[in-house]
């Protein structure tokens, strides 16, 4: 989103983050990482100079998508994996508000995977954060879209025998224009990914690495865990390489031929080395991004992906104008009245 | 030139049919426009498969158009033709049925040769083995003329074989004496950019006219004079042509930005393609992934403060439930366009039903009333429309338009209206609210919650599926208040009725028989009870539905003034099953019975049935 940037003159925050809370009792289970999602965005918001009525919060179903009750702005709080639809209509008819899609793994990869492809690759102006844990918490812990290869949960009690959806992999697939990923144990970045999500221009999917303490609990640990995250975690920056690993053991990736391998990293010498390009068109890059997988790579975190592209709504608006200037702002007798009726006479 | 005999006739039908790539429908669109050039009334009736070029003369590749045309009113297609103009073996064995007996058979004998024949599964010629001696057969070799007759045309022969369409309208023009200017005009325009196929095309008219003028191939002329319409400026309309105008002028009688949010489905695909077309008229429309982004962005526009509309036909509908669910609990406008075809599942798609009455009344989880309209005739579904979009911004509520295949691609003459006499529509949005917004509280006349539009400071507020307190629209557990909200969701329905003119009736005030219908049945059955009247037999009520929920305030009234009332349908009894559980009382106190009459093989009903069904009970 880039309608409302904070001008320029005046450096004080209009909002603070209280002004996007909305008073509703959060409902969310004791030590839930939705918190910090919650707490991030309302955060994210005070940087902002919008209004509160010019924001719009449109979830699904599950545990994240309660999200909206907890906001002071407009929500709609709507069905199953149709967050995305619901949204679509709303840009069609105000390109003046600030919308997010807020959903999860099982809300949009499972249920609403068709909408949430059809949303990226139109690249619609809205963003979407999808707070991925792995696991269906609201029905109290079925294996998810996410889950990995023989996870044992309740409908899986021998292991699941799917293969997870990428979620990044998924949204780069169908060409979104801003990718991202976060995680909620560092509400910081969090909240510097949300932003950047908001002045993009087009789609932006955001995936938030989220904790869910009662039925997946520490699931992301192996990668997001204090005692792996710098070996296992690498925060992307534009125009580095990508550098992570302990001090004095710092690790980088290189390319060989079309797959990556990690190698020792030397500062002197830092030729050879994959440097990130978020805003390379073409997507190859931000694909190979989404494959540096546990536990072979390190994941990446922040933005993979950042491009211009023209947005539906624009296109939809530029159409409708160039329309209306051509042929003259239509008027209903002119429509119904055509070349081909005819008289009859008393 | 021999001048031939011409014999006046109240109204005819003809029905012109011919392989799926013989442009059957185009011929039948140009015979249309000049039959209401020539001030005739007219109903039309294409039949055509769903695939889009079956095997070439094979049966399910023939494809079928069908008009009456009249000095009388015509309220229907016609039963049965007077004459057939069939292209090809196929076409004729399919269309059999459709011609009366000892009427007039047009036949391109070029096409009935050993392989057409096979195709048709003929086993014998049916042009020398008797199969036709109930009828006046003419038979001619269509394509030997056509391409005869385009000897000196720059085309390719396939080309010119292609222009045998236009022969025989020629031949169609000339056998009811109708000029052919305005097919010449439609002509020149559709291939301005290929001046060779507009000359060969108008040469082919013209040979197929000049051959029946010349030779004694007809038995006769006829002469259909015009029709006593009422005076006014009309035009013709299919029903989804219709419809697709009538949500515009709503829009702009409304004051808002029409978004139609559809994915194509036959019978309903037009509305959507002729919208996509209004963008002078700021016209939204959005070809969505599925039936379900359908609905989602159009209750999406509605949340945004515009007026969100879907189309499909039933499987889609099925898609729908959930989404339609959401506005309903959510309380917001949206109007639902159901071109109903035949089912279950895929059915006959596009073959005519009205099998989805109950469907949109009671197709959803939970207690989940909406409005329900049906539009009773091509034209009408323009007023419709605008009574749907009324109902829906004024109650707040979905409302579904049920329309059927045969209104949707059925033409008729539409005396247009006066635009500067349509109603405005009015529509509030708060701008500003005493305390804290409360998004469920009610206009204590209709019930309808305040349509708050996001972007409006200060009127913030989160809906959603969960149901939602009273006044305060918080998510709400309480037991009460969920059966207070349910009750409000029926009776905000309900009040509709306070709204909507009474049922009026045609024919005596109370008797022994009122045949009551609601949709696309309304032509057969006028013309039927029409016919009765006529003969002098009987006088029978009748009275059409146009809101089937609520029903008009008096309908229960009006069902206990008769000793029978009979409800023909294209489905099993749907509307019937309603009647009879919602005026069980009302009729068992006046001895009113309520009885059926349902066909339901994807055709419309023929006149003649409907009047003999009326007659089994007098």
């Amino acid at each position: 989103m880039t309608q409302e940037v904070p001008s320029a003159g005046d450096p004080r925050p209009k909002f603070t983050k209280n002004d996007f809370v909305s008073g509703a009792e959060v409902r969310w289970c004791p030590g839930c990482g939705d918190y910090s999602v919650l707490g991030a965005m309302q955060q994210t918001l005070a940087k902002f100079d919008i209004p509160r009525e010019n924001y719009v919060f449109v979830s699904g179903i599950g545990c994240s998508s309660r999200f909206p009750y907890y906001m002071n702005t407009y929500g709609f709080h709507t069905i199953h994996g149709r967050a995305p639809t619901i949204a679509t209509g709303l840009r069609l008819v105000n390109p003046n508000l600030s919308i997010w899609v807020i959903t999860g793994d099982g809300d949009a990869l499972s249920i609403g995977g068709n909408h949430f492809i059809h949303a990226m690759r139109r690249n619609l102006n809205f963003n979407v954060l999808l707070v991925n844990n792995e696991i269906y918490g609201l029905t109290k812990g079925q294996y998810s879209p996410t889950s990995p290869a023989g996870k044992v949960t309740k409908s899986s009690p021998y292991g699941s025998i799917e293969h997870p959806i990428n979620p990044l992999c998924l949204a780069i697939a169908s060409e979104a224009t801003f990718i991202a990923r976060t995680l909620d144990s560092d509400p910081r970045h969090m909240s510097a990914i949300m932003e950047r999500a908001m002045r993009h221009k087009g789609v932006s999917f955001v995936e938030v690495y989220q904790n869910c303490i009662i039925f997946n609990d520490k699931a992301h640990a192996p990668v997001t865990g204090r005692d792996t995250r710098e070996d296992r975690m690498v925060y992307l920056e534009d125009g580095k390489p990508l550098v992570f690993g302990r001090a004095g053991d710092k690790k980088a990736i290189r390319l060989n031929g079309l797959y990556p391998d990690i190698v020792k990293f030397d500062p002197t010498t830092p030729q050879g080395l994959l440097v990130h390009n978020e805003a390379d068109p073409r997507p190859n890059h931000a694909y190979l991004l989404t494959q540096l997988t546990y536990p072979d790579f390190p994941v990446p975190f922040g933005v993979l992906r950042c491009v211009e592209k023209p947005t539906y709504d624009d296109m939809m608006n530029q159409q409708i104008q160039d329309v209306i200037k051509k042929k003259g702002r239509g008027r209903l007798k002119d429509l119904l009245y055509t070349d081909d009726t005819w008289t009859v006479t008393p | 030139m021999a001048a031939k005999e011409k014999k006046l006739v109240p109204a005819v039908t003809v029905r012109f049919a011919g392989d799926s790539g013989d442009g059957m429908q185009l011929t039948g669109d140009q015979f249309t426009d000049t039959t209401a050039v020539m001030g005739n009334d007219f109903s039309t009736f294409p039949d055509f498969p769903a695939e889009i070029r079956a095997p070439a003369g094979t049966l399910p590749g023939v494809s079928s158009f069908q008009i009456q045309f009249s000095e009388t009113p015509a309220f229907t297609p016609g039963d049965v033709a007077d004459v057939l103009i069939a292209m090809n073996p196929a076409a004729l064995k399919v269309n059999l049925r459709h011609i009366k007996k000892g009427g007039l058979m047009i036949l391109n004998e070029n096409a009935f040769d050993k392989d057409g024949l096979e195709k048709a599964a003929f086993g014998a010629n049916p042009l020398t083995d008797g199969t036709l001696r109930d009828w006046q057969v003419v038979k001619l070799p269509l394509t030997d003329l056509t391409v005869n007759a385009l000897q000196d045309h720059p085309l390719r022969a396939s080309e010119k074989d292609r222009c045998k369409n236009f022969f025989a309208l020629g031949l169609m023009f000339w056998l009811y004496d109708r000029n052919l200017e305005h097919t010449v005009e439609w002509i020149s325009a559709k291939f301005a950019k290929k001046p060779e196929f507009v000359a060969a095309n108008i040469a082919a008219l013209k040979a197929g006219y000049n051959h029946a003028d010349i030779t004694e191939l007809m038995p006769t002329r006829f002469e259909v004079r015009k029709s006593k319409l009422d005076p006014g400026t009309y035009r013709k309309v299919t029903g989804n042509e219709a419809a697709a105008l009538g949500f515009i002028a709503a829009a702009e009688l409304a004051g808002k930005t029409l978004f139609l949010g559809s994915y194509p489905i036959t019978p309903a695909s037009s509305i959507l393609q002729d919208l996509s077309y209004r963008k002078e008229f700021g016209v939204r429309t959005f070809q969505a992934e599925d039936e379900i982004a359908a609905i989602g962005s159009a209750i999406g526009a509605s949340f945004g403060g515009e007026l969100g509309i879907t189309s499909t036909s039933g499987p889609g509908l099925c898609l729908k439930s959930e989404a339609l669910n959401l506005a309903v609990i959510a309380e917001l406008p949206l109007v639902v366009i159901d071109v109903q075809r035949t089912g279950p599942s895929t059915g006959m798609p596009t073959k005519t039903e009205q099998t989805d009455l109950l469907q949109v009344m009671f197709g959803r989880n939970g207690e989940s009333p909406v409005a329900v309209v049906a539009p009773q005739s091509p034209a009408d579904c323009f007023d419709t429309a605008i009574e749907a979009v009324r109902l829906a911004l004024k109650y707040m509520t979905p409302v579904v338009f049920l329309s059927d295949g045969y209104l949707a691609n059925s033409a008729e003459p539409w005396k247009l209206p006066d635009v500067d006499k349509l109603p405005r529509i009015s529509v509030q949005h708060p701008a500003q609210w005493k305390g804290p917004f409360t998004p469920y509280a009610r206009d204590p006349k209709t019930l309808a919650r305040p349509w708050a539009k996001p972007g409006t400071p200060g009127l913030e507020h989160r809906i959603g599926g969960l149901e939602k307190a009273d006044i305060t629209g918080t998510v709400s557990y309480d037991p009460e208040n969920h059966e207070k909200m349910v009750n409000f969701r029926a009776e905000k329905i309900a009040r509709i009725a306070d709204d909507i003119p009474p049922l009026s009736v045609r024919g005596p005030a109370e008797g022994p028989l009122l045949v009551l219908g609601w949709g696309s049945t309304h032509g057969a059955i006028r013309a039927a009870v029409d016919e009765i009247h006529e003969s002098g037999r009987a006088k029978v009520a009748q009275a059409h539905l146009t809101h089937l929920n609520p029903f008009p305030k008096n309908l229960g009234e009006v069902l206990s003034r008769y000793k029978t009332v009979l409800v023909p349908e294209l489905n099993s009894g749907q509307l019937l099953m309603l009647l009879r559980h919602r005026f069980h009382e009302a009729t068992r106190q006046s001895g009113t019975r309520l009885l059926g009459y349902n066909r339901v093989r994807g055709i419309p009903f023929y006149v003649s049935e409907v009047r003999q069904a009326i007659e089994a009970r007098l």
